[in-house]
């Protein structure tokens, strides 16, 4: 933020013509005049206003105003060495009297009058007057697109966007962006591959604007973008591979309800905004501050990608989990109630339906069958962790009603599995597969994610917590 | 007109921008780049005369060809050796 202004010491009062108190309290002003304090008054929309007080100055541009965070008019100030000291708002005789040390002021007025708004801090007009006074705060480029050229257009011919429009990210939606953290916007947040870029809050701030989020959702996609390069992540590896997939990112905690994230009906499907936004805006930070472009000439090689490779992210449904279950960073090892995002490299869904089992031993056979198609030993004979599982409520409900929890369907899966390949079933893990539970209340579904090849030269399941 | 915000690491630049043009030349030594265009050097060897007769140093250069930018070094050792740059386009 550009410096506020020195105010002169003595009293400063701060007006506007448009506000009835403050025509109100003019006469007010004259008399501490009259009564010899050292009175200086900004006016915020007509120099002239009060005519009844000598020293006036005119604050049309709202500096004094907006850098002194004035937020009613009439306020008053007191001023001690260029700082100021007090200051109260609107108008109040007893307030007036005690704050000036001078008796008797307004006499034939209203013991009590509330102020209006400062002009520098009307809706309308404060996104102009942060840019102007906050605008320093952002070192990235400026681009001035030319008035014949269309926003939407100029932006797809630079290379910018993943095929789909992006929300032009103006100095004032990123100033408004960065809002949603305390975080310095020049912070370093991580190194992003392929081209190793540093790369700022703000630059995070500015591609989350492109993919539509709000400032709710920056922590998150700060989160995201923290954990996604990350050695054990690997999102270089799983940018530049032929296979399939991208990150999914799913949000645990209470922020996810906060920022509106949708757990249930179509959870992985289009319609809520953080679930569209949050992933895409990850994927536009890999794209644009990475340099990650798919296609012949980039380094993202993907033989066919998906569909989900625009971005995706979910939220946890906790409020609903089942008696005894624990949500999925619980499992990773975070105390309840933390925010974490965890990151997926898969792609899909892939059905699993069974809407015939009523028991947890039945109903397991049709996540064995599932995940049995998927399993080549040949490839992923060491552990389920390149699979996530998406368990939706009413299946939850079978499994639950026999006892059974996350980690007894994770171990029952794995026991089956590798049993009947005739290997060693492995030692237990959060990730190996991951269970989430989400989707619809009707339909005896789940989702299995598949996802890239795991271990150390892949990427491994990452559960990373969310700073505000 | 709307002005928005890099989204990229900004290692390719958008426009190249136009160094500062200053009021007064007195006093400035002035470079005269010929491209080898034909008959560049008879319009830059009078535009020398009237230079140095107004009292300006005046150094010559020439690119190797005009069908490719100007090397590097000549590009450097312009900006080293100069204050301001006159080229000849003729034909």
């Amino acid at each position: 933020m550009a410096d506020a202004p020195a105010l002169p010491d003595g009293l400063v009062a701060v007006v506007k013509r448009d506000c009835p108190t403050c025509v109100l309290v003019a006469p007010v002003l004259a008399e501490l005049e009259r009564a010899g304090a050292a009175l200086t008054v900004y006016t915020q929309d007509d120099p002239d206003f009060p005519a009844e007080v000598t020293v006036r100055r005119d604050d049309r541009t709202l500096e004094v105003s907006f850098l002194h965070g004035i937020e009613t008019v009439p306020t008053l100030l007191r001023v001690e060495g260029g700082r100021e000291a007090d200051r109260t708002e609107g108008w109040s005789r007893p307030a007036w009297e005690a704050f000036t040390g001078v008796s008797g002021l307004g006499g034939d007025l209203p013991e009590h009058r509330p102020g209006c708004g400062s002009l520098s801090v009307d809706p309308s007009l404060v996104d102009e007057l942060r840019v102007r006074f906050e605008g320093g705060v952002l070192h990235a480029r400026r681009l001035e697109l030319a008035s014949l050229e269309d926003e939407m257009e100029a932006i797809f011919e630079r290379g910018w966007t993943d095929g789909l429009p992006v929300v032009p990210p103006t100095e004032a939606r990123v100033l408004r962006m960065l809002e949603g953290t305390d975080r310095d916007p020049q912070e370093i947040v991580a190194t992003v591959p392929p081209q190793l870029v540093p790369c700022t809050v703000e630059k995070v701030a500015i591609n989350a604007v492109m993919a539509g989020c709000k400032p709710e959702y920056l922590p998150v996609v700060l989160a995201a973008v923290e954990a996604a390069c990350t050695d054990q992540f690997n999102i270089h590896g799983l940018l530049c591979t032929t296979y399939y997939s991208g990150p999914l990112v799913i949000v645990n905690g209470p922020l996810a309800t906060r920022i509106g994230m949708n757990s249930g009906h179509n959870v992985l499907g289009q319609g809520n905004r953080a679930n569209s936004t949050i992933g895409r805006a990850l994927q536009l930070v890999i794209r644009n501050v990475g340099g990650g472009h798919p296609g012949r000439h980039g380094i993202d090689r993907s033989a066919f990608g998906a569909p989900s490779k625009v971005g995706w992210s979910i939220a946890e449904n906790e409020a609903d989990l089942p008696p005894g279950w624990v949500p999925m960073s619980v499992e990773a090892g975070f105390d309840a109630g933390v925010d974490t995002v965890s990151l997926f490299a898969g792609h899909g869904p892939s059905a699993v339906v069974d809407q015939l089992a009523r028991t947890a031993d039945d109903l397991i056979g049709a996540f064995v069958r599932k995940v049995g198609s998927n399993f080549d030993p040949k490839f992923f004979a060491r552990r389920l962790d390149n699979l996530l599982l998406i368990i939706g409520p009413e299946h939850g409900r079978v499994f639950a009603e026999d006892g059974w929890d996350k980690a007894r369907i994770r171990a029952e899966l794995n026991e089956r599995l590798f049993r009947d390949a005739g290997l060693d079933v492995p030692s237990p893990r959060w990730d190996a597969p991951a269970i989430v539970f989400a989707g619809g209340d009707a339909g005896l579904f789940s989702a299995l994610i598949e996802g890239w090849v795991s271990g150390p030269t892949g990427s491994q399941m990452i559960c990373h917590p969310i700073r505000t | 007109m709307t002005t928005v915000l890099d989204p990229t690491n900004e290692q390719k630049p958008v426009a190249r921008q136009r160094s500062e043009r200053s009021a007064v030349i007195d006093g400035m030594t002035i470079g005269l780049l010929d491209i080898r265009k034909p008959r560049g050097n008879v319009f830059l060897d009078r535009l020398q005369e009237r230079l140095e007769e107004r009292g300006f140093a005046v150094k010559r250069y020439a690119k190797p060809t005009f069908t490719k930018p100007a090397p590097a070094d000549l590009r450097h050792q312009i900006s080293q050796e100069c204050n301001l740059v006159i080229e000849a386009l003729a034909d």
